[in-house]
């Protein structure tokens, strides 16, 4: 056994190392994909309608929403269902996966007490499974647009990716803090809900960011400052594109698609840094996990 | 001169207790003050090295550290002082079926588990079909595991584990899982990992088990390695300290309306029996005074082994024998063991006075009596069965 991997562990919490954890990561790939597995069958597997649960959910709020909004309060967000739906389908993708990952490590007990890997595999299977419903809603999204023969905006498409990107990255970071959190703190999970629903109401996915931009250079730069602002918009820029209200005011802002692009990618940095500083906060304390169970 | 599979160097490890630590945030924010904590040091200095290709028995008593011990070589407690180093994959066995989820069929279960005992996929596809048959589940592979039993629960657990490929085996208990024929088939397939040249190590309380299949043994008290090196003096080293715990007991709630006064074990020759061969027989000895009046009092022996398997009782009343029951009557009591049936091993005898009717006890010694049988040629197991071996040329 010459090649056999050497390990020592010390008292101390180990460095992090970010190329030794993605290398540890890769090397357990396999856990990962088994444990997203894990996630959904066991979300989807006594239920008759299976994975089409995940369509039904955004169809939900697509139909209470547009009630709502279009009917009662008259919206005049042309394409309402389209502006909704491509907003929800960020913010939807947020909330389950920091839900699922902050009660990932404590859920999982049984395993972190008996058998040693990579801790960052537990909420990481949470957030795949978030991924994958994730593609499955966005089918939804598309089929909508197909049904109602709605265009993509040409260019502006090339904001999915990065949107995409940049909103797995900070829902990374936002899961390991919480998960690790929610080792010790067991109400981190019903502050987190609670979180995410001021959240949800401080991210345009209902009404437009332009009611905010209109109360001033000062609420829209505090406004700004919640990173799913700027997420949101991408994806609605790339799905739902430039449109305006019957009054002619443009529902997203207009100042060009580099506009979007400079702010994903500020926003982007920003959440890599914070990845940085929540995987090592989610790493130097999970080597106590087993003993806080 | 083989390379080490594992070093662990002046390892310690300390458990907080919190008195009343708050478990919330909210519980945190009302109560600002810092929570009072006890020190527990589970381990203390531990330094112990395994050559790679050797099986290690760890014996101790109940929260000796023995797990704890194996969590941190594990890698899944970390140490407090000290530092550990492994060399190989490790697959710790501390809990069948860790992981396993109820919802998941047999088959998804496997690869999950497999997975996480650090098998790859390509592997688990190769060997699926002997992990189905060692299990002997081939019939409901394709049930949730909800609706196994909890045996089944353990095979399959134990299928998996036994087939991944690690360097350094840990196993916590784990071998004493099913029936008779399955156990077998477990230690059997320990043999093999040991032939393979993997280093195992065991923690067990069975000492048959260590002496059966390790070649060194540690034993920890209260955190510290108290014995360790050639599995016999270790395992007597154990049996000795559980001697010691058994006298430091206190007795049962005893009224001393009846008293023992004294016990003594004998041997044929009317000596003092502690070493007795095989199928000898010894004398139980028994002085008791009467203190208070009492009715019809009952003398009892039971006799135990190191693992605290109850071996045989008798008593005064399964005999017919009434007793004297005047007060400050003083008797003596001797039961006659022929033969006693018991391969190699200290066995310990209690004795006791107490009424007929089981109401009350008058007088306890628990297992303060020790008398050792002989090892004798190469007798295994528990009972001693006097055997005469014939070959007839056919």
């Amino acid at each position: 056994m010459a090649d056999a991997e050497i390990l020592v562990r010390t008292s101390e919490p180990p460095r992090m190392r970010v190329k030794e954890r993605f290398r540890e990561l890769f090397v357990h790939r396999e856990v990962l994909v088994n444990l997203t597995r894990k996630e959904l069958k066991v979300k989807y597997k006594s239920s008759v309608l299976g994975i089409l649960w995940s369509m039904l959910n955004p169809l939900m709020y697509l139909v209470v929403f547009f009630l709502v909004f279009k009917l009662f309060l008259k919206s005049q967000i042309p394409d309402f269902h389209i502006y909704l739906l491509s907003g929800l389908l960020a913010w939807t993708f947020f909330s389950t996966a920091v839900q699922g990952a902050t009660t990932s490590v404590v859920g999982n007990s049984p395993l972190v007490t008996k058998v040693a890997f990579p801790r960052e595999i537990l909420p990481l299977s949470a957030i795949g499974s978030s991924m994958v419903n994730f593609f499955f809603q966005f089918i939804v999204l598309i089929a909508v647009m197909v049904a109602f023969t709605y265009a993509l905006s040409g260019p502006a498409v090339l904001l999915l990716p990065l949107a995409l990107a940049v909103l797995m990255i900070f829902s990374v970071a936002v899961g390991f803090a919480t998960s690790a959190l929610n080792v010790r703190y067991r109400d981190t999970t019903h502050l987190v809900e609670l979180g995410l629903l001021a959240w949800f109401w401080l991210t345009p996915v209902i009404y437009p960011a332009l009611l905010v931009l209109e109360q001033g250079a000062t609420t829209w730069r505090l406004y700004q400052l919640n990173p799913m602002v700027t997420i949101t918009l991408g994806f609605q820029r790339a799905l739902y594109g430039l449109r305006r209200l019957p009054d002619g005011r443009s529902v997203l802002p207009d100042p060009g698609i580099s506009w979007y692009g400079i702010r994903l990618g500020l926003v982007g940095l920003a959440a890599v840094v914070l990845l940085y500083a929540t995987w090592r906060l989610f790493y130097r304390r999970s080597g106590d996990f087993a003993e806080e169970l | 001169m083989s390379e080490l599979s594992v070093s662990v160097e002046s390892v310690g490890k300390r458990f907080r207790l919190y008195h009343e630590r708050p478990s919330s945030l909210k519980e945190r924010l009302l109560r600002m003050r810092h929570s009072r904590a006890v020190d527990f040091w589970a381990l203390r200095d531990i330094s112990y090295e395994i050559p790679e290709g050797t099986t290690v028995g760890l014996v101790g008593a109940n929260g000796s550290g023995k797990t704890t011990l194996l969590k941190i070589i594990g890698g899944i407690l970390r140490p407090t002082t000290g530092r550990v180093m492994t060399r190989g994959r490790i697959a710790a066995l501390l809990e069948l079926g860790a992981g396993f989820h109820p919802e998941l069929t047999g088959r998804e279960n496997v690869y999950l588990n497999a997975s996480i005992l650090g098998l790859s996929r390509k592997d688990t596809d190769r060997q699926f079909d002997d992990i189905v048959a060692f299990s002997e589940l081939e019939e409901f592979i394709d049930n949730q595991v909800k609706f196994y039993s909890s045996g089944m629960f353990m095979r399959l657990g134990f299928a998996v584990a036994v087939h991944v490929d690690p360097g350094i085996l840990l196993i916590d208990e784990v071998l004493a899982v099913g029936d008779e024929g399955f156990q077998r088939k477990c230690i059997d397939r320990v043999r093999e990992f040991q032939r393979e040249g993997r280093t195992i190590v065991l923690v067990t309380h069975a000492v048959d088990r260590v002496r059966q299949i390790c070649d060194r043994a540690i034993m920890l008290e209260r955190g510290r390695v108290r014995a360790s090196g050639d599995v016999g003096d270790v395992v007597r080293e154990f049996r000795l300290a559980m001697l010691q715990q058994h006298a430091g007991l206190d007795r049962v709630d005893v009224t001393r309306d009846a008293e023992i006064t004294g016990v003594e074990l004998l041997d044929v020759n009317g000596g003092p029996a502690s070493l007795v061969t095989p199928g000898a027989s010894i004398h139980v000895q028994v002085e008791i005074r009467i203190n208070r009046p009492v009715s019809d009092p009952v003398v009892v022996i039971n006799i135990h082994d190191t693992g605290d398997q109850f071996i045989y009782g008798t008593t005064t009343q399964h005999h017919g024998i009434r007793l004297v029951d005047t007060e400050g009557g003083k008797q003596r009591v001797t039961f006659d063991l022929h033969s006693l049936p018991l391969v190699e091993g200290r066995y310990f005898v209690s004795v006791g006075v107490r009424p007929g009717d089981l109401s009350q006890m008058y007088d306890w010694h628990d297992q303060q009596y020790p008398f050792d049988i002989a090892p004798s040629s190469e007798e295994e197991g528990r009972l001693f069965i006097p055997t005469e071996v014939r070959v007839e040329p056919l």
